[in-house]
């Protein structure tokens, strides 16, 4: 059991996740090409310019209210499967040869903070087909790599367009695309950007040099903050959630098969799920799974602070069963939050769910063992 | 406080003999773990447990110089993948 996962550190393979994004969804199917897709009208683009190679879509810098409604549909996780936009070669501003090209994924969210940066600037805008997902998870599955961009580059006419042969590609585009192999086969020379979109005006001040800073990766309470929506999202549709909640609200309207505290997994849930992402850095320890069980822990503390504690026999073992089952939710979610942490290594989340994995499983079980015998003892 | 992850655990290695100082993975570690010694003839490595072994620095190196064991540090993809019997991890 404990070593079910080893197999995936023997095999090498170009997947990732986590980071930038929530968490990194499924693909849609590929389209043929799609670049053609961007010719038509959509409602943030607003022209048309001709170029050598044909006609490129000029887009507007700005977001509007519909494009803030789109994004705020992603943050809440309605939704998410789809929010692509067609690859090709857009033009932001007034482009001309010498403008700098910027490369994105097609992921809607990605494209849509690209262009915001760019607000005031002019520039091309290379977007690769990466099946809607964002640059990093997309780096991460090869789809933002080395055969798209050499693909977007001839097709796209970029050649012919720009005098320069310079691509500004986003640094956590990295994982998935060789910068010296674009080169052989293209001419192209690719220098990496910042991380974040917002840097690259004074990025493209300081002539294309990225202060340290703009290099590291940073997963502030505002980062981990904002992914709670979406894992949350996930949890209430998921059917063991919903099994729940029906049980507690037929035991409301006075239909009792056993007693369910539903409130305490409720509470377990955003322990897991949205306090331990908020308060991460200030958890003792280093395994997620650890950090969420340590505050399920205090959690169930709580409770029996606010329910004082119990005098019976049955009493006990309820509130062991507290003690089992809490803490064993709260870890399992706060494990699953590796996936959306730009700070967890594939060998790390092995290593911690060899021992985390077991260890929730047996907790449950006996918890729900406890719980059975206190409703015995109480019947 | 602190946002570091389990230590001694990544599969990093870096061969300094085959460095020539380029200075790629400089720039693509999200991490910094990579910096240009003294005299900018050769890349250091150095706090590796800050790898989250994300694989750009090895793609990026035109010198081999550098491996790692490229993967989702996600719990929920291996999970997945090991019910679905998938040979690798992934968010799909």
């Amino acid at each position: 059991m404990t070593k079910i996962f080893d197999r995936f550190l023997k095999q090498p393979k170009d997947v990732s996740c986590g980071g930038e994004e929530p968490s990194c969804g499924g693909d849609r199917a590929p389209a043929d090409d799609g670049s053609a897709d961007r010719l038509k009208r959509h409602p943030w683009t607003y022209g048309i310019t001709n170029t050598p190679a044909g006609g490129v879509p000029i887009i507007a810098a700005k977001m509007s209210f519909a494009d803030r409604i789109g994004t705020m549909r992603m943050r809440l996780g309605i939704g998410r499967t789809s929010y692509a936009v067609p690859p090709g070669l857009y033009g932001v501003g007034r482009p001309d040869r010498r403008s700098p090209v910027f490369v994105t994924a097609n992921y809607k969210m990605s494209f849509d903070r690209l262009r915001q940066a760019l607000d005031g600037f002019d520039g091309w805008i290379l977007v690769l087909d990466t099946r809607g997902i964002n640059v990093w998870c997309a780096a991460g599955k090869g789809t933002f790599g080395t055969e798209e961009l050499v693909r977007r580059i001839e097709s796209s006419g970029l050649a012919q367009i720009v005098s320069h042969r310079k691509l500004i590609l986003p640094q956590l585009g990295a994982p998935g695309v060789a910068a010296h192999e674009i080169t052989k086969r293209t001419k192209f020379r690719v220098l990496y950007g910042p991380i974040r979109a917002e840097d690259l005006p004074e990025y493209l001040r300081a002539g294309s040099k990225a202060t340290p800073a703009m290099r590291k990766v940073t997963f502030s309470i505002r980062d981990r903050i904002i992914l709670a929506p979406v894992e949350l999202s996930g949890i209430v549709r998921h059917w063991l959630f919903l099994v729940l909640l029906g049980l507690w609200i037929l035991r409301l309207i006075g239909v009792r098969f056993f007693s369910l505290d539903f409130p305490a997994i409720l509470g377990a849930v955003l322990v897991g799920a949205v306090l331990v992402p908020a308060v991460l850095p200030w958890i003792p320890g280093r395994a997620f799974a650890w950090k969420g069980w340590l505050l399920g822990i205090l959690l169930v503390f709580v409770i029996f602070i606010i329910k004082g504690s119990p005098s019976t026999v049955a009493g006990w073992a309820g509130a062991l069963s507290y003690f089992l089952i809490l803490p064993a939710i709260s870890g399992f979610l706060a494990m699953n939050f590796t996936g959306s942490s730009p700070i967890t290594s594939l060998s790390g989340v092995v290593k911690e769910m060899r021992t985390a994995v077991p260890l929730i499983a047996l907790s449950t079980a006996l918890g729900l063992v406890a719980m059975i015998v206190s409703a015995v003892l109480k019947a | 406080m602190s946002l570091r992850y389990i230590s001694n655990v990544v599969t990093l290695e870096y061969d300094l003999a085959k460095c020539t100082g380029c200075g790629l993975c400089v720039d693509v570690c999200p991490h910094a773990i990579f910096a240009l010694d003294g005299k900018r003839e050769k890349a250091v490595l150095t706090d590796r447990d800050l790898c989250m072994e994300c694989g750009a620095c090895m793609r990026n190196c035109p010198f081999d110089a550098i491996h790692v064991r490229p993967g989702v540090g996600c719990a929920w993809a291996i999970m997945m993948s090991t019910f679905r019997g998938k040979a690798a991890p992934s968010c799909d």
